[in-house]
């Protein structure tokens, strides 16, 4: 029998060793694993490097786990935003590194990661100061850059509906780079907000296949990292 | 922002004649910041299809505040609608709408355009500035047609529209049209071609605050 779904936060991440490249789904707030996270921060795994196209809001989620000094690196195309404050200080002081990827380019790493393919070409980031260092190449007359694809150890990754097989489907713009993390990791954790029985999911609308999936964890009413900003919460909690 | 509000066209003006020149049917992603005011000025009649890079087609108004959902959001990270026939996708199929040339407009912000198009929009090469690039690297090589949005000149006065950049780019050669708010310039081969000054704008003082050579349509 096949039943990827887990009781607890915690059991779902228990797997996670030191030094694991961790990709976390979310475009800002949308689409963040919270408990996830903070599950991964009570069990403590260091010296992580992290895809995720922010690096957290606040004192909360990502942001919370880049300030218990558990993450090496953060490979993100966005690193700072209005809310971002820990990664920030953490970058100035030189306490951690980070690899810039243009958002389309790191989307596509993570897909082509998931689908075997060691590197592709693109125009992005061509004559600009992230093609440094970088192989170049002319297609039709035109420069390409060489970039390779991204796996990872594990995805945490936060979707609505999910069956004990793995299937889901997200909401709205939180969807982002779930799909294609749940490609691009070995071992894909995954919170959702309800779980179904099979045979619920219509076939025609499922988003990612349970294929990609390996653990499933029902969070039923996710918190709200605007929320939590707003009363200025931290995790571990106060 | 620092546009000048006493001469030539206001933001929201800017903003109304780069909408008038999007025709019916396109497909349109707007950068962060003043290009997201172009949707309000689409031309009654008009179909536009507004593409947000972190997953959806079919950008709506922003919502009332009780109607806020922080799953619907755009690529700035603001609440927005989903219009009626409006879809979901995720991050890999967003970018191949970018990168793969479906896309058919873009409006930009700017720090600076070269003569040659080139823009610099990203970085200001700040020792100490936290590099973040986002998807302008991908919009600027991808997307049809590259629109900059942008006052004409620095609030203190520097020219944005410059012979080369000096700060680091986004992408070379990249730029088609450029609207201030003092004229809307395009960008050829042969040079940059003034097509529309604002009120009260000539050309003399147009290319006295502009740091590259401009040039009128015969």
């Amino acid at each position: 029998m096949i039943n990827k779904i887990v009781g607890t936060a915690k059991e779902a991440v228990a797997e996670i060793f030191d030094g694991s490249t961790v990709m976390i789904s979310g475009f800002g707030e949308a689409g963040s694993p919270i408990e996830l996270i903070h599950a991964l921060i009570d069990h403590g795994a260091r010296n992580l490097t992290i895809v995720s196209n922010n690096t957290g809001n606040g004192h909360i989620g990502l942001a919370a786990l880049i300030e218990n000094k558990q993450v090496r690196k953060m490979i993100c195309s966005f690193p700072r935003t209005a809310n971002s404050v820990v990664f920030p200080e953490l970058y100035r002081r030189g306490e951690i590194e980070l690899e810039l990827v243009p958002q389309g380019t790191l989307a596509e790493r993570i897909r082509v990661g998931g689908a075997g393919i060691p590197a592709f070409y693109t125009p992005t980031s061509v004559n600009t100061p992230l093609a440094e260092g970088k192989e170049t190449r002319i297609f039709n007359g035109n420069p390409y850059v060489m970039e390779y694809g991204l796996k990872a150890d594990f995805a945490l990754v936060k979707c609505k509906i999910a069956d004990r097989y793995g299937n889901l489907l997200y909401n709205k713009t939180a969807r982002n780079f779930g799909p294609v993390m749940c490609m691009g990791a070995r071992r894909s954790i995954v919170q959702a907000s309800r779980v179904v029985e099979l045979g619920m999911l219509d076939p025609e609308t499922v988003v990612t296949p349970g294929i990609f999936v390996d653990k499933v964890v029902e969070i039923s009413n996710p918190l709200s990292e605007n929320q939590l900003i707003k009363e200025n919460r931290r995790y571990p909690w106060a | 922002m620092g546009i000048n509000e006493n001469k030539g066209w206001n933001r929201d003006q800017i903003a109304a004649r780069i909408a008038a020149d999007i025709p019916d049917g396109a497909y349109v992603n707007l950068g962060i910041g003043l290009p997201e005011l172009v949707a309000n000025y689409i031309p009654q009649g008009r179909e536009v299809i507004f593409h947000t890079e972190n997953g959806l087609l079919g950008v709506g108004p922003s919502p009332v505040k009780e109607e806020e959902d922080d799953e619907l959001i755009n690529a700035g990270k603001k609440p927005v609608t989903a219009i009626p026939g409006a879809c979901f996708f995720h991050h890999a199929d967003s970018f191949t709408m970018v990168r793969g040339g479906h896309i058919d407009i873009c409006v930009l912000g700017a720090f600076q355009v070269s003569r040659e198009g080139d823009l610099a929009n990203w970085s200001t090469g700040e020792p100490d500035a936290i590099p973040a690039v986002g998807g302008a690297m991908d919009l600027v090589q991808g997307v049809k047609t590259i629109i900059v949005f942008t006052q004409h000149t620095t609030r203190s006065g520097e020219p944005k529209i410059v012979e080369s950049c000096n700060y680091p780019l986004t992408g070379k050669g990249v730029v088609s049209h450029i609207y201030t708010d003092y004229a809307v310039i395009d960008v050829k081969n042969e040079g940059l071609f003034v097509r529309e000054m604002a009120p009260g704008i000539d050309f003399e003082f147009l290319k006295s605050c502009t740091g590259a050579e401009l040039k009128l349509y015969e």
